[in-house]
């Protein structure tokens, strides 16, 4: 992990169609724009679901970035480039 | 009634309905209104305007039902953090942290900021679905409160897909068995701002607060209630540290049974000019008159009998302190700390202008609920009455009214009069309502004031109709009958002096009569020592009569003797000529 490494956590719920979208298009947002940089961990509130009230989630997918501070959530299945790489602050508004 | 009206159209659409279950709140007279409670495994739309107590509705909900009802709850926070809303009812002696240790309640707090989230594609509320899933399934809940889901719209950009998700949590929950309430908050010309009752078809209830001259009153509202009656008015309710309290009160209820118990008013001269009994049991007893003529002695003196009957009683002081009609009490020798202290009598004193009439009469409806008096007083009930309009007022006096007869209490109002004629209005509209009415008077004549009493109507019995003097004295109440004299009728030291003038009358008289007698007994020896002085009299005259009468014959027996001597000695010359007559034996009487 180098310093200026993105920790970024999705949220889903089970195998669903929104789901299966949102992890495809962070993959590929993060190949296109963080390669190497991201560590990108997948949680599936369906196996465990306490962590989406201890890490307040409300919408499916949910994606959080946790490094770098502060933390940015985007929510929806990702499929709008340009907002995920403005939500992740990957590139200025 | 519009109560009766949905019962029927029940009736009609499905005969002998398989009844809705329900979800008791353990609220205050919000299950009588409801029947029973809230419908239960459906969810509940609870809407009113900020500050209307929704938030306190809900948590009371699932206190309740966690500490009366055995059934768990959850309660979703999407305003308030939970360390808030658990301090903000800890000023009802809620124990929420208690509870959650429990495993009685769960609070999650769902924090939604548009600002700190981006949307890119598509999403749906699975999240939320999951977390209240999961807190359900945790504790076991039969009870969810969703306060106030509306936060999303604000949240979250997609209105539309909003609305479809939450058409399917509402569905969920139902699937779930939970009893939810849902909160909404009010919007203009709809019963909330987003329309959820579109989604919430089960039962809705509004919550509102109304400001009247300065005076806010609350007031809840069953707007309707799929598959089951119920009340159809607005009930006030108030909030305060003991929770919230609905009055369930209708003026439907001309039902109620009438006793032939008697109680007594706890002046025996009173009692008497009530066919010698007192009141009836579970009657109202309006006690009218101006400042200072003794309606609050009147009243204390039922009070003191009832409790020392054994029966509870409340006193509902407007405008004294408890303490301080304790300590004038005492002065007419009635002690009323020894009943408050046998748990017998509860003082519950609140200033009028503290809110409106109906939150008074919800409050009233509380204590009553709670403490189960056989009697209550109402002292002043005027007082009360300036925090409403006049046709609520009436409303209010007879849904009060309505309320204590059913349950056999008998009341005793006092309204302070400001003189007579002059507040007919509110005594009329009062006294019809009334069993039994005592007016007390303050007559002035001669330089005082003095107190009267006379019923002007007592229901079912043959009052007395005379108008009593009132007085009150270190031994309590005695009412002598006034004095109806030549000069009308009389009342303190005129009816004194009066009755002083009639002694010395009379006394005078009295001994007018003595004299009267002495005299003639007088006339009479010196008559009788008259006639026996005639008597003498005559008897001396009687006995010279005779003397007399036997001189006269001696006399002329004697005459006769000389005269038979004489012949004797002349018929030697003459011839015999005549008889010599026969000496008289007897005198003449």
């Amino acid at each position: 992990m180098t310093e200026h490494g993105y920790n970024l956590r999705l949220y889903v719920a089970g195998q669903t169609p929104k789901s299966i979208a949102a992890v495809a298009n962070l993959k590929k947002i993060c190949e296109q724009h963080l390669p190497g940089r991201y560590e990108i961990e997948i949680i599936d509130l369906m196996k465990d679901p306490a962590l989406a009230m201890r890490h307040q989630i409300v919408a499916i997918p949910t994606l959080i970035r946790q490094l770098p501070e502060p933390l940015k959530r985007i929510i929806g299945d990702l499929s709008n480039t340009d907002k995920v790489l403005v939500g992740l602050d990957i590139r200025p508004n | 009634m519009a109560v009766i009206s949905v019962a029927g159209k029940t009736r009609a659409k499905g005969g002998a309905l398989p009844s809705v279950g329900k979800s008791p709140t353990g609220i205050h007279g919000l299950d009588e209104v409801a029947r029973g409670g809230l419908p239960q495994g459906r969810p509940t739309l609870l809407c009113g305007s900020a500050g209307c107590g929704k938030t306190l509705f809900g948590m009371t909900f699932l206190y309740n039902g966690a500490v009366q009802y055995d059934e768990p709850g959850v309660f979703i926070a999407f305003e308030e953090q939970p360390e808030d809303l658990i301090k903000n009812v800890g000023s009802l002696s809620y124990d929420i942290q208690k509870l959650i240790a429990e495993k009685k309640l769960a609070i999650d707090h769902v924090e939604i900021e548009r600002s700190k989230i981006a949307e890119s594609g598509e999403y749906d509320l699975e999240g939320l679905f999951i977390r209240l899933g999961f807190a359900i399934d945790q504790i076991g809940a039969k009870r969810v409160v969703v306060d106030t889901i509306e936060a999303l719209f604000s949240g979250l950009e997609n209105e539309q897909l909003l609305r479809s998700e939450l058409r399917r949590l509402f569905e969920w929950l139902k699937a779930k068995g939970v009893t939810a309430v849902i909160t909404g908050e009010r919007g203009e010309g709809t019963l909330t701002r987003y329309g959820l009752e579109e989604y919430v078809a089960d039962c809705v209830i509004l919550l509102d607060n109304r400001v009247h001259d300065q005076l806010s009153t609350r007031r809840l509202r069953i707007v309707k209630y799929r598959g089951s009656a119920h009340g159809t008015n607005e009930y006030p309710f108030i909030i305060d540290e003991q929770g919230i309290t609905v009055m369930p009160i209708t003026s439907s209820g001309l039902t109620h049974e009438a006793s032939t118990e008697r109680l007594t008013s706890g002046i025996p001269d009173l009692d008497q000019m009530l066919e010698g009994k007192g009141y009836y049991k579970g009657s109202s007893i309006l006690v009218s008159g101006m400042a200072g003529t003794g309606k609050s002695t009147v009243a204390a003196h039922f009070v003191d009998a009832t409790c020392a009957s054994g029966r509870r009683c409340i006193y509902f002081a407007m405008e004294e302190s408890p303490s301080q009609i304790i300590r004038n009490m005492r002065s007419i020798g009635i002690d009323l700390r020894k009943w408050g202290d046998n748990k017998l009598l509860q003082f519950s004193a609140r200033r009028p202008s503290l809110f409106g009439l109906e939150t008074h009469l919800a409050a009233m409806y509380r204590d009553v609920t709670d403490f189960e008096p056989a009697a209550v007083v109402i002292d002043p009930m005027s007082a009360l009455l300036g925090g409403g309009a006049a046709g609520d007022v009436h409303t209010m006096v007879l849904r009060l009214v309505d309320f204590l007869k059913n349950r056999g209490i008998t009341a005793l109002f006092t309204n302070l009069g400001v003189a007579a004629g002059e507040n007919a209005t509110t005594e009329i509209q009062i006294s019809s309502l009334m069993d039994t009415w005592m007016l007390l008077n303050n007559r002035e004549s001669d330089g005082e004031h003095n107190r009267q009493l006379y019923l002007l109507k007592s229901r079912g019995m043959a009052h007395s109709n005379q108008v009593r003097e009132f007085v009150m004295s270190s031994g309590g109440i005695t009412l002598r009958p006034a004095y109806v004299g030549p000069e009308g009728v009389l009342t303190g030291s005129a009816r004194l002096a009066q009755e002083a003038k009639d002694r010395a009358t009379a006394l005078a008289r009295e001994q007018d009569m003595e004299r009267r007698s002495r005299e003639l007994e007088q006339k009479r020896r010196e008559i009788t020592a008259q006639i026996e002085i005639l008597r003498t009299q005559l008897a001396g005259e009687e006995a010279e009569v005779a003397l007399l009468n036997r001189e006269g014959i001696a006399r002329e027996d004697q005459l006769a003797i000389d005269r038979v001597a004489m012949e004797k000695s002349r018929q030697a010359g003459a011839r015999q000529d005549a008889p010599a007559p026969k000496p008289a034996t007897k005198p003449k009487k």
